[in-house]
């Protein structure tokens, strides 16, 4: 009853998405957003005629204009600097706009120029001094904020007069500063269209990435051959310009130059950038953050005042958000990782029957013996890793290496070593076509042509993304095993989506099917998932009726069968289950059964552990990883079964020195070669009554050697 | 050969006798007893901020909110006589605000790792929020009868000396003891000069840190004392003024740098000195207030550049997000 409920509770409840959601980018965009949403409705709710259109166009003019401010601080923040004296640039611009057009009369057109402009110099002060001096943003732009407010007090002196007594009617200025089209107001559509400039700008042109690189490391980018200094301060410079823009808007809507214009802007817009999510330190943020945090500031500055709280409690709220927003982001900075990999784990339910005897005495298939005692060694020290191994008809062996190479040992003593191909990432399964191409499965980069000259080819490295996963299950993470059909389809398992490959045992920990099985077409180039939900499968065999093919689900402890042609295509069907290892490589025998090599076998504790999900999740949380319960792979061995999913014989390594644990074995011209993905050295075992001829591809393809 | 170089304090000394040497020749009334006396009392409040500053920059950090501790805390004191409250208990509850400021501070710091210029402005802004929405009436806090005797503080003179003068004083010596003559005080120093290898030695620094804020608020709070004794009342309007760039160019003209671990009392009375000249000759030249601050910002910069070459920042131990 209550293996049931676990397991019921476990079949239906996705623990695994808190984990994924969590460490997807865009949740750091949503949480402000849901911020935004609460502080909207609170607001409606409270304040009447908060929702009304013409609620709504003053509220955009005013976003509009502190939004271009939010931008340019975006973009300083992002670059890893901060810039405080904005509220005095927007004053200073914004007299600058209208002592142009008051006091000395110059054309829109020509004020709007010379207005970005002096935002433009205005900014660039900061950036020479804080890009090429490389002073201390905060306190450099501290500094400004002072000079430039003084300057500017020192000009309204004279001129707050000349300018408050002139009432320019100019139409174009006065679009500018109140007209729409279709109700939108004019700034919030240059708002629109800058954002979506600079969101691409950010996401998909070369300085956008510069700027980005900058703030996350300064050094590194530097090293990289970004020009650290001269776009820093550029970003200086855009800030500038962004706030002259805003200052027009403001200038034209307004017309006034009173002396406390832009006095602690710097903290609205700090705030709402801070709020949106935009990390203080560079390296991280957005338009969409941008946007999203000025909204919230100032729904609730405009609340506050509509709702007439004292100034001074307006002063506390702002700094009160500022300080808990800016906890919590360097808060979540810090333990991002820590957080995301103590949930990320999330096991399920997975209960096996007891497992067949393999003691000594107890009889069964799969009784132990010391066969594989004394079997002859290739490449002893001299290889690494080799998961799998396979050879061609002239009796060359090759096999993959932890060092990205497949290595191929020549016959017939295979004393002879070279690197037949470097690929880089780790080779997995291998298998030969038709035209003795070798297909190799490579951990964390996808499956793999190798002609056989030894150029390299990828064939596919990408599947269709699944619909209702999380993670991106498009690239292929860990491409473990393959095989040909006659119609020259590849079918290869992905162990799992979830976990890189050195981290397979937190997969078998999880013993969630997270693996896959896909089909690349060699006809089209074309690949898709055939199925999925495996318990990291593994080994692929194409059985022998040339209609399905079998493969091995590693956690599963089972090997099933897939129906892809014929009048079952689609189908699934156990083939053996429940066997006492985990299974690895199938391959073809020259008897026309098949071999399975067992990775490791089964415990007692760890089978109990797959029935206590929720044990295995608090020790995921607890206990560090290399003190986690792991798969035994210690001890292994290979058997041979028949097409009924028949044990027909065992081969044990019983003193472990050489073959304690077999990812892999290829029968060839009556032996058999045996690989360990944790080994330094192959075996070779000398089959009795086995075929001297065979060649499995060979054989698979009707040659004839 | 070895390079004639001068340290930046003997720089600024001479900087301070030069300027002092020009005003006294060219600028009439200077040089008069009645104007030394003046400049020194009016740097006196600005020399003891400096030095709650000075706590806090040699352990690299900043602390913007002291203008905060300055006005509000005293304010309340002022406040709560007005009321009708004894004078203890209101300096009791006074001090115990500007410590749990203080603790505020420093927990955002070391503990929630605000980066502090960040932390303080916010902080700053919070509790001069709070003075202005909930705990005074009025925008300048006048000084009640129940005051009676405490402008002694910052009136009157002690053996010939004004009593501001004294009271800076006396806040350097104890700064200066707590600095250089207690373990805190070398912790502190080392904090400054490498955070990352103070910890790693055992030295409790995020307690050391939190302390730092403690003490300038309370630095702070005794300056704004002075300050209110001296002119009656408490204009708590104060903080929207430009008196912490006023700070921050004492500690960093007087030659405490930025990046921590440098300087002393000295360097503190040197730069209050500096800025007293400089603000006093100003005023005599009748130079408008955006006038002067312009001057000081133009100032003020020179000196964070000059700074920044003479002390560098260690990029082994600059922290990512350290703006």
């Amino acid at each position: 009853m209550r293996d049931t409920l676990t397991s019921l509770r476990y079949r239906y409840w996705p623990d695994h998405l808190l984990g994924e959601i969590l460490s997807k980018r865009w949740t750091e965009t949503a949480i402000p957003v849901i911020l935004l949403l609460i502080v909207g409705f609170a607001l409606s709710r409270s304040i009447d005629h908060f929702l009304s259109p013409a609620s709504l166009a003053d509220t955009a003019r005013q976003a509009g204009e502190i939004g271009f401010i939010g931008l340019g601080m975006a973009l300083v923040v992002i670059v890893g600097g901060i810039d405080l004296s904005v509220g005095s640039i927007f004053a200073l611009t914004d007299f600058c706009a209208l002592y142009l057009l008051d006091v000395l009369n110059w054309p829109v057109p020509a004020v709007v120029v010379a207005t970005l402009a002096c935002g433009a110099l205005l900014g660039a002060v900061n950036g020479v001094l804080i890009g090429y001096l490389r002073l201390r943003a905060f306190i450099t732009t501290l500094i400004t904020l002072i000079i430039y407010r003084s300057a500017f007090d020192l000009l309204i002196q004279r001129y707050s007069n000349s300018i408050a007594a002139a009432f320019p009617d100019i139409p174009s200025w006065n679009f500018i500063g109140g007209g729409d089209v279709f109700g939108i107001p004019s700034v919030a559509l240059v708002y629109i269209a800058i954002a979506i400039f600079g969101h691409i700008f950010m996401t998909r042109l070369r300085p956008g990435w510069h700027i980005t690189a900058i703030g996350g490391s300064r050094r590194s980018a530097y090293n990289s051959g970004i020009p650290v200094r001269r776009t820093i301060a550029l970003c200086y410079v855009a800030s500038g310009v962004l706030t002259s823009i805003a200052a027009l808007f403001f200038a034209a809507r307004l017309g006034t130059v009173g002396g406390d214009i832009g006095v602690g802007l710097e903290v609205i817009v700090l705030t709402a950038t801070v709020l949106g999510g935009i990390t203080l330190g560079g390296g991280k943020g957005s338009v969409a953050k941008s946007l999203v945090g000025v909204l919230i500031v100032l729904l609730i500055t405009n609340g506050l005042t509509t709702l007439n709280a004292r100034g001074g409690i307006n002063r506390m709220a702002l700094a009160g958000i500022l300080l808990i927003a800016a906890m919590v982001d360097i808060r979540w900075q810090k333990n991002r990782t820590r957080i995301i990999s103590k949930v990320y784990v999330a096991p399920t339910y997975h209960a096996l029957p007891p497992p067949p005897a393999t003691e000594i005495g107890q009889g069964g298939p799969f009784e132990q013996n010391d066969k594989l005692r004394d079997v002859e060694l290739i490449g002893l020290g001299r290889i690494e890793a080799p998961e799998d191994v396979i050879l061609d008809r002239n009796n060359n062996l090759y096999a993959g290496s932890r060092h990205g190479d497949i290595m191929r040992f020549f016959a017939p003593d295979y004393q002879r070593m070279e690197v037949f191909a470097h690929i880089g990432g780790q080779p997995l399964g291998m298998a030969f076509d038709r035209q003795d191409n070798l297909y190799v499965c490579i951990g964390g980069m996808g499956l793999y042509r190798i002609t056989p000259d030894g150029t390299v080819e990828k064939a596919t490295d990408e599947t269709n993304r699944s619909m209702h996963s999380v993670n991106d299950d498009s690239r292929l993470r860990l491409a473990d095993d393959l095989d040909i059909t006659d119609d020259g389809l590849i079918f290869f398992s992905e162990a799992t989506v979830r976990y890189e490959m050195d981290e397979w045992p937190i997969d078998g920990l999880e013993a969630r099917g997270n693996g896959r099985i896909i089909c690349y077409d060699t006809k089209t180039g074309a690949t898709h998932t055939a199925l999925r939900g495996l318990k990291f499968p593994n080994g692929i065999c194409v059985a022998s009726d040339g209609q399905s093919i079998l493969f091995a689900e590693t956690f599963g402890c089972s090997i099933k069968r897939l129906w892809f042609a014929g009048p079952k295509k689609g189908q699934v069907e156990v083939v053996m289950d429940n066997l006492p290892g985990y299974p690895d490589n199938i391959n073809l025998a020259s008897d026309g059964n098949y071999w399975l090599a067992l990775v490791g076998m089964r415990s007692p504790s760890l089978d109990l552990a797959w029935k206590m999900p929720g044990f295995r999740r608090r020790m995921a949380k607890r206990v560090p990883v290399d003190e986690w319960l792991f798969p035994n792979i210690n001890t292994g061995c290979v058997v041979k079964f028949n097409e009924q999913g028949k044990i027909l014989e065992s081969f044990w390594d019983l003193r472990g020195e050489n073959h304690p644990m077999i990812t892999s074995m290829r029968e060839h011209r009556g032996y058999l070669y045996l690989g360990g993905i944790m080994n330094n050295r192959i075996g070779r075992y000398k089959l009795e009554n086995a075929d001297p001829n065979f060649v499995q591809y060979d054989k698979r393809w009707g040659k004839l050697s | 050969m070895k390079r004639l170089r001068f340290n930046q304090q003997e720089i600024v000394f001479a900087v301070f006798a030069l300027l002092f040497l020009a005003f006294s020749i060219f600028l009439h009334g200077f040089l008069t007893p009645e104007n030394m006396l003046t400049l020194l009392q009016n740097v006196a409040v600005l020399g003891i901020l400096g030095l709650a500053m000075a706590i806090v920059v040699i352990g690299r950090g900043i602390d913007i909110s002291l203008i905060a501790a300055l006005a509000v805390p005293p304010g309340l004191v002022l406040q709560m006589v007005q009321n009708g409250h004894s004078l203890p208990a209101s300096l009791l509850t006074a001090v115990l605000l500007t410590i749990a400021f203080g603790l505020v501070n420093g927990w955002l710091i070391a503990y929630a790792e605000v980066p502090s210029l960040f932390a303080t402005l916010a902080t700053g802004l919070l509790l001069a929020g709070l003075g202005q929405a909930a705990l005074f009436q009025l925008d300048v806090v006048q000084w009640s009868d129940g005051m009676k005797g405490f402008e002694r503080l910052g009136q009157g003179t002690i053996l010939g000396i004004p009593t501001s003068i004294v009271m800076f004083a006396i806040a350097c010596v104890v700064v200066a003891f707590l600095l250089r003559q207690t373990r805190w005080g070398a912790y502190i120093y080392a904090i400054g000069d490498n955070p990352h290898a103070a910890r790693v030695t055992g030295i409790p620094s995020r307690p050391i840190i939190v302390l730092q804020y403690v003490v300038a608020a309370l630095i702070g709070c005794f300056a704004g004392l002075v300050m209110a004794a001296s002119v009656n009342s408490m204009p708590t309007r104060i903080f929207n003024s430009t008196l912490i760039y006023d700070v921050i160019l004492v500690v960093v003209l007087g030659g405490i740098g930025l990046s921590g671990g440098r300087g002393g009392v000295l360097n503190v009375v040197i730069g209050t000195l500096l800025i007293g000249t400089m603000l006093n000759g100003m005023t005599i030249m009748d130079i408008s207030y955006a006038g002067q601050n312009l001057v000081k910002g133009v100032v003020l910069l020179l000196a964070v550049i000059t700074d920044s070459f003479l002390n560098p920042r260690n990029e082994e131990t600059a922290q990512q997000g350290d703006i």
